[in-house]
């Protein structure tokens, strides 16, 4: 049986839910398409930063947007995500790392960004008491936080289904192919139709842009995260290291979440992945020196999500270069989820209005043309 | 014995000193195998042999043989030539057979050839209102502390549930001198006659006789409520009185400060698992057991599982399955060995399993709780918190542990997830098979921080050191 | 709640549990020696603060956890005790670097 929709999203991700919940707040009808269940891969088991701070500027503008949103985040989606804004600090660990984050700061200023400010080292230990004597100071961006992940996903994918999107879960979106105007996406027995198709398939959307003629160097990534025992309040904001991979966050169950982006091995296909304990002794090592007061807390889970990293670390959002009515969303390389919201905003517009008022050039999916691809798809 | 392994890389690994570990061990140690194993007890004997060497109730009959037959297959594993390690925590296994193992506050990563999971089982949940009170325990609890330490309860007592190691349990302590004012038995009425087609293998087996006499010695001395069909421990921080229904419909209660608890056991799923070994819902016994060959072999190349953790099978049968898995790792690794065919031996210790399945499947009400009852005990989550989640939009358990973080303790589901599998696979109407279970990862057992962060450098790391 | 059976000849080795002196027998686990001590050992959850005791007695259920010698969070019912050795019962969230 062929159903026409408005627009089949395929990946059921924060960005594909996010797409279609505000397409539906749009007035269209999209078809969500996810293989496991919204949520499954990054989108449900990252970090839950949601960070303005360290971005690269291209992004910046559609972070700014996607701010905007988490902070009416329970108007938007009736579940405030666990979302808490206690700021986000970025660690110098050396003055040579503080002079690097004066540059950058002065840098943002002249291009009109104000979202990062310099810090001291005293204003450092007001925001992170725990934190090492010697480290000089750093950056801050006060609106940022940290949300849950899992409940966040679900969340736009309950109101986008409450408002009318078609949510198949469970089976994956088989023998895609244009016909005339119309895409058309094969779920099991059924076929969906609509002018639009959006490729929101994280790890697995290279396959899709592949598939249609515009290869992109994206490779399968897993980072991994690990969890301790609740221990009492320590630490307010999110916490970033400057040199070294480390981000550390404190729940308000006490429970301290240690990620930083040492990768685990992915297995695509068996949807699963290998943890590298080596690697997360190394996160453990790093935050035993940081923060004395951890060395005896307890490490309850470790785990990593499946997820798609461009080349040059920045997403591929926007109208296909090649095909009407293909949009690209994916390849957020390890900092997608604080963009979820508005990057699905974005989206809306772009399909509905043919354009947006956030800046989004850099991002296109052109800037790839006539580069040779790396090794994985 | 806590000293850190002595190798990094052995033939065969074995997690789990129970019977299937132990005769494992001897085994493969036996054949030339380089073999360690490793147990998280102070000593061997897992549940059914605790304390083996070292407890201090050394007159036989109040243990009873059974219990004894373990000291044998305890000197042979220890005589084998095995590297035998207590008090190691396995806290991760994966996919290329690399284990990490904590011992004496230390961590170190070690690789296997083949690895033998032979973690046992552990009590099935028993989730009935006030079940996390002080003083109420599983009755494998009070078993452990009767032999390792000589413990019996003194002060007034209800033994409440179903199945052998209920009946022996009560026997010993009763034999210890300690005290017990009443067994309350929730077998269901309907399972005498679901089991009675299974009963000629059962009557045949070397269970039928010893469990008679031990049923009889325990009604000599206590007063026993049969058909008990709900189940209820009430107090204010600790545990004042078992209330029950009986087969009647008469709802009556007694004051206790200790209730211990038994309706069978699960297999400890939580390594194999962890390590990606393939599991299924068993509708007999209801439970997750392993997806094995006749030799125990996983669905991961190199990991087998042996023992109770292979699906419940019993002691006899445990060490039977764990000579098939040494077997079966002695073949891969001397292709030219001679090793002995035990199946028909594992069939007979088998034999009478259908019948106690079928009997002793606990009732529903007992494993799917309702309303303000604590289904997971570690985040403290109702089975109402969990059928609201279910109500908006919480399809799997491990969706569930987004909106309600259950199984997310440090027990890491083992005293949830079979419930919370049920609860929902009932309230959406669909099949626990269909529902699934939480994905596990490692640690599969919490580990220190420092301890991680004092493990043996990256090669990278270590070689930047060396450079720099 | 538990007594010791007859003829345990065991050897006798004294832990402090929140500083006071208890006898407990060698091969003792540290939950068995809290629970055969008579003393109120029930700790405080770290969610609500409810009170609990040990409940499996083999090393799933962590209902046992107490600090040991200085360290949170341990499995008392798989350490066995030893002489001089020091017990806090974990009263809620664990004071962190303690």
């Amino acid at each position: 049986m062929t159903v026409r929709k408005d627009a089949i999203i395929v990946g059921g991700g924060i960005h594909g839910c996010s797409t279609a919940l505000h397409l539906c707040l749009a007035g269209l009808k999209p078809v969500l398409i996810e293989k496991d269940y919204a949520g499954r891969h990054a989108s449900g088991v990252n970090a839950g930063g949601v960070r303005q701070l360290a971005r690269d500027v291209a992004e910046i503008p559609l972070s700014i947007r996607s701010m905007g949103l988490w902070e009416r985040i329970g108007e938007l989606v009736d579940d405030d995500c666990g979302f808490e804004s206690y700021g986000q600090v970025l660690v110098a660990e050396t003055e040579a790392e503080l002079d690097a984050c004066r540059v950058r700061v002065t840098d943002l200023n002249e291009r009109g960004f104000t979202h990062e400010e310099l810090i001291d080292g005293a204003e450092l230990r007001r925001l992170v008491p725990a934190v090492a004597e010697s480290c000089p100071g750093g950056v801050v961006s006060r609106r940022d936080g940290a949300a849950q992940p899992a409940r966040t996903t679900t969340a736009f994918r309950r109101k986008a289904e409450q408002l009318g999107a078609t949510i198949r879960e469970g089976m994956p979106a088989t023998n895609i192919r244009k016909d005339g105007k119309l895409w058309l996406v094969d779920v099991g027995t059924d076929t969906f139709a609509a002018p639009v198709l959006v490729n929101a398939a994280g790890a697995w959307a290279g396959r899709v842009a592949d598939q249609f003629g515009e290869t992109v160097p994206v490779e399968t990534i897993a980072p991994m995260l690990m969890i301790t025992s609740p221990v009492a309040h320590f630490i307010d904001p999110v916490v970033i290291l400057r040199g070294r991979k480390l981000s550390f966050k404190q729940f308000p169950n006490g429970t301290v979440l240690i990620g930083g982006g040492h990768l685990a091995i992915p297995d695509q296909d068996r949807n699963e992945t290998v943890l590298d304990w080596r690697k997360l002794s190394e996160s453990a090592r790093t935050v035993a020196e940081l923060f004395e007061v951890m060395r005896s807390a307890t490490i309850m889970r470790a785990w990593a999500g499946i997820e798609a990293r461009m080349r040059d670390d920045i997403p591929v959002f926007g109208p296909s270069a090649v095909h009407d009515g293909l949009y690209h969303q994916f390849g957020f390389s390890a900092h997608g989820f604080q963009l979820g919201p508005g990057a699905g905003a974005v989206m809306a517009e772009l399909i509905v209005h043919g354009g947006t008022q956030t800046r989004i050039t850099g991002l296109s999916i052109t800037r790839f043309q006539n580069s040779p691809p790396s090794s994985t798809t | 014995m806590s000293a850190a392994p002595k190798r990094d890389q052995y033939d065969v690994v074995i997690i789990g000193a129970g019977p299937a570990g132990l005769a494992a061990t001897a085994d493969a140690a036996g054949a030339g195998l380089s073999t360690l194993l490793l147990d998280e007890n102070a000593g061997p004997g897992g549940q059914v042999w605790r304390a083996i060497n070292s407890t201090p109730v050394k007159e036989e009959a109040l243990l009873g043989t059974d219990y004894w037959s373990g000291a044998e297959i305890a000197k042979a594993a220890r005589d084998s030539g095995a590297e035998i390690i207590h008090r190691a925590t396995v806290w991760s296994l994966d996919r290329n057979l690399e284990i990490g193992v904590s011992v004496g506050g230390g961590s170190a990563f070690i690789k296997a050839r083949r690895v033998i999971i032979a973690t046992g089982a552990q009590e099935r949940p028993f989730p009935i209102p006030g079940w996390t009170l002080p003083g109420v325990m599983t009755a494998g609890a009070a078993q452990t502390m009767l032999k390792s330490s000589g413990l019996v309860p003194d002060c007034p007592t209800v033994i409440a549930g179903q199945g052998p190691l209920l009946w022996l349990l009560a026997a010993q302590i009763l034999r210890l001198g300690g005290r017990i004012d009443r067994v309350l038995d929730t077998t269901p009425r309907a399972n005498y006659m679901a089991a009675l087609p299974h009963a000629f293998g059962f009557v045949t087996s070397p269970y039928f006789m010893k469990g008679l006499a031990m049923m009889r010695e325990v009604r000599a001395k206590v007063p026993v409520t049969g058909g008990v069909t709900e189940l209820a421990a009430a107090g204010n921080g600790k545990l004042d009185a078992v209330s029950y229904v009986t087969a009647g419909g008469k709802r009556e209660t007694l004051s206790a400060e200790l209730l211990l608890l038994h309706q069978g056991v699960v297999p400890n799923v939580n390594l194999a698992m962890a390590a990606g070994v393939e599991h299924r819902w068993n509708e007999l016994q209801l439970c997750w057991t392993p997806v094995l060959d006749a030799l125990g072999n996983s669905s991961i190349p190199g990991i087998a599982i042996a023992g109770d953790g292979a699906g419940i099978g019993g002691a006899q049968a445990a060490v039977w399955r764990g000579r098939a898995a040494a077997g079966s790792a002695i073949k891969a690794s001397r292709s030219n060995a001679k090793v002995s065919d035990v199946s028909a031996q594992l069939r007979r210790a088998e034999r009478g399993r259908a019948f106690l399945d079928t009997l002793f499947q606990p009732a529903k009400q007992f494993r799917i709780p309702q309303g303000d009852t604590i289904v997971c005990r570690c985040e403290e989550i109702t089975a109402k918190d969990v059928l609201d989640s279910v109500a908006i939009g919480a399809t799997g358990p491990n969706q569930l542990k987004a909106y309600r973080r259950t199984g997310m303790g440090p027990c890491q589901g083992r005293l949830c997830g079979l419930t919370v599998t049920e609860l929902m696979a009932e309230a959406r109407g669909k099949s626990p098979q269909e529902i699934g279970y939480y994905r596990l990862r490692a640690p599969v057992k919490p580990i220190m921080l420092s301890e991680l962060a004092n493990l043996p450098k990256t090669e990278e790391a270590t070689k930047a050191v060396v450079r720099g | 709640m538990f007594k010791r059976a007859d003829g345990d000849s065991r050897r006798s080795v004294t832990i402090h549990v929140e500083g006071q002196a208890v006898a407990a027998r060698e091969g003792d686990t540290v939950s068995a020696a809290l629970l055969a001590s008579g003393l109120d050992v029930r700790r405080a959850t770290a969610v609500s603060g409810a009170r609990r005791l040990p409940y499996c007695m083999m090393g799933v259920c962590f209902d046992c956890l107490v600090t040991i010698d200085g360290v949170g969070n341990r499995q008392g019912c798989l350490v066995p005790v030893a002489e001089g050795m020091q017990i806090e019962i974990q009263k809620g969230k664990r004071e962190i670097g303690k």
